[in-house]
């Protein structure tokens, strides 16, 4: 299941600060877990979020196992053109999630 | 004082002891005693983890399901308000079903389709969903003639001393509710918010699976999720709460 919640604004003044808020849905097993019969839990989480806008990278990530399930990544970026902002998070057993976003500034 | 007075004091006392329930405007939910940014997180959609569950039932509610190719929303327009008046009275079958089971019912009887294990991701996420709907609405169960025997075996089971630590509900939820136990506060036990997203579990869980958790701290054998004697807890437990707002899906530390 690669379910995400993005929440940024759709309209903005150029120059204004954008606060964008992204939730993404995974259980983030951390790899250092055992079953009762003593087998290790292998590794499976997040590895890296990046949000793109308009094709310029302006935010990036690397998560790690100490983070939680359902990472909330909050960051601001300024608002500089109209257009797409593209968030994206890869992880292992080929985990991907990927939304995008329109944004108008005026 | 004369000993007649101190007789009175003293039967006042015990009176006092033996129901020492928590005064309707002194209830508190859980949520008053959480963290701000604990709070923050319950309030705003954008952050409340358990909106992932409310987004995976939504997807389930409006899809296609069973032998009788229906979905959810084919019959329900939404189901605001169920969440509040839950667990009720199923006159079909004369027994006392809370969401969870509601929720199955519908789909074994009108979908026919397969029930869901109880505290599976599918029902939860349905439940959150559902639950989201009546968020703000005050808790309301049918209190009546029907369901006096549950509401009473529920509230007999929460005054009913168990376990190794021979403790009762009561003890830690009415009589020391505020104080604190290991630095946490005891909370009043008011079921205003679930299912919820547990920080803890990094996952949404049931009512059941909480209390599961509170019988295995006083070492009692817990009961099997959604069996009987835990509805009728359930049903004891809102009725405690009634009046209270739903706060569903909740976030819990």
């Amino acid at each position: 299941m690669a379910r995400v919640v993005v929440t940024v604004p759709s309209q903005a003044r150029r120059g204004e600060i954008l606060q964008i808020r992204t939730l993404a849905g995974h259980d983030m097993e951390t790899g250092f877990r055992h079953t009762q019969a003593g087998e290790r839990i292998p590794r499976d989480i997040i590895t890296r979020f990046a949000c793109s806008y308009n094709g310029v990278e302006v935010f990036s990530a690397e998560l790690h196992p100490a983070m939680a399930a359902n990472p909330l990544i909050e960051f601001t970026t300024v608002a500089t053109d109209s257009g797409t902002l593209e968030f994206r998070w890869s992880g292992d057993n080929g985990y991907s999630a990927a939304h995008s976003a329109s944004i108008i500034v005026v | 004082m004369s000993v007649r007075a101190f007789r009175v004091l003293l039967l006042l006392a015990f009176a006092a002891a033996a129901n020492a329930q928590i005064a309707p405007a002194e209830r508190r939910s859980g949520y008053e005693d959480m963290g701000q940014a604990t709070r923050a997180m319950q309030d705003d959609d954008a952050v409340n983890p358990a909106t992932l569950w409310v987004l995976e039932g939504e997807s389930l509610w409006r899809k296609k399901t069973g032998a009788a190719a229906v979905a959810c929303a084919d019959c329900h327009q939404d189901l605001r308000g169920a969440a509040a008046r839950h667990p009720a009275y199923d006159a079909a079958t004369g027994t006392l079903v809370n969401l969870e089971q509601r929720i199955n019912q519908c789909r074994t009887v009108r979908q026919q389709a397969p029930a869901l294990a109880y505290e599976s991701r599918a029902l939860l996420a349905l439940t959150a969903y559902v639950g989201r709907q009546s968020r703000g609405l005050p808790i309301q169960v049918e209190a009546s003639e029907r369901t006096k025997p549950f509401l009473d075996a529920g509230r007999a089971t929460f005054l009913r001393r168990q376990g190794q630590l021979n403790l009762a509900c009561t003890q830690c939820h009415d009589e020391r509710a505020g104080r604190r136990l290991a630095g946490v506060t005891i909370p009043q036990g008011h079921p205003t918010a679930y299912p919820i997203y547990r920080l803890e579990w990094q996952g949404v869980g049931s009512l059941h699976r909480r209390l599961r958790n509170c019988m295995i701290g006083i070492r009692a054998e817990p009961y099997a999720l959604g069996s009987q004697g835990y509805v009728e807890l359930e049903m004891y437990l809102m009725w405690r709460a009634r009046g209270m707002p739903l706060e569903s899906p909740g976030v819990r530390p």
